[in-house]
């Protein structure tokens, strides 16, 4: 697929490719952080991070108790998110303005590294939850020693 | 009847409405309002915002509410960054019923809820017909 790619761009094409690629060294220069959202109808958007140890998935869900939500790592690499946000209505009142949505959602995430589930840690803080994934030990950087000859 | 919108993503402020000091976006809150006899209720979403970290007051007629949200510890790479961090900052008109001096508020898991109970005289009264 790729290579295909190569043999139909012709010299003006690999001019493309090289200022695009310029472009974005200049923005990861600039601090762009590279913010992709999510495509629309996705909920809730999540970041994600890695380090050598473990990844770690936030999502913003505003109004939810650990109660509203389950958490699950199918086999090595997939997550899934899983809650309902439960409207609060006051008694004995008139709706004037209604923007926050309410209702059941599911993301599933294929994860980027093997991880180990029975090494997971989420915890919810002001509305947002964190959810610390520890790689699988085939998924960790290895160093390798390089010896003097 | 106003239907119920769907579960979405935070939006971005168009315009902020006010100078923005610690740079990066800034962002509405989704709010729902609700009035009764005796009070206006709103209920905002602010993810990431400790309740030390809000700001809410009322002055001339207008209830500001500003939210400080906590930006992520940086921790290795980024690998997929499908929502920005930022501030949230919002006006609201109200009418002069509101009985100022007595708006409580209190934030839960990142949803701050504001009561704003209506000034004595603007609570609708039963008037009793006599025969």
């Amino acid at each position: 697929m790729f290579a295909r790619w190569q043999n139909l761009s012709g010299p003006g094409w690999n001019t493309l490719t090289q200022l695009q690629d310029e472009m974005n060294r200049l923005f990861d220069r600039c601090g762009f952080n590279g913010h992709r959202p999510a495509a629309r109808g996705v909920f809730p958007a999540i970041n994600m991070w890695e380090d050598g140890e473990s990844l770690l998935v936030e999502a913003e869900l505003p109004g939810l108790d650990m109660k509203d939500l389950e958490i699950y790592v199918t086999g090595t690499d997939q997550l899934t998110l899983k809650g309902e946000r439960k409207p609060n209505v006051p008694a004995d009142s008139v709706k004037h303005r209604q923007e926050r949505g309410f209702g059941n959602f599911v993301r599933v995430l294929t994860l980027p590294y093997a991880v180990d589930a029975s090494k997971v840690d989420a915890r919810l803080e002001h509305g947002v939850l964190q959810v610390r994934l520890a790689k699988h030990e085939s998924a960790k950087p290895r160093k390798i020693p390089v010896k003097a000859v | 009847m106003l239907e119920t919108p769907e579960l979405s993503q935070k939006s971005r402020a168009e315009s902020s409405g006010a100078e923005h000091l610690r740079g990066g976006p800034q962002f509405v809150p989704q709010v729902d309002i609700y009035e009764s006899d005796k009070e206006l209720v709103l209920f905002a979403d602010l993810p990431g915002v400790a309740p030390a970290d809000i700001d809410l007051h009322y002055e001339r007629g207008q209830l500001v509410l500003q939210g400080k949200v906590m930006r992520p510890r940086q921790e290795g790479t980024a690998i997929a960054t499908e929502y920005e961090y930022g501030d949230f900052h919002r006006v609201f008109q109200l009418h002069e019923t509101i009985d100022s001096t007595a708006i409580e508020a209190e934030c839960n898991n990142g949803v701050l809820t504001v009561h704003l109970p209506k000034e004595q005289k603007a609570q609708p009264r039963k008037i009793n017909v006599r025969q």
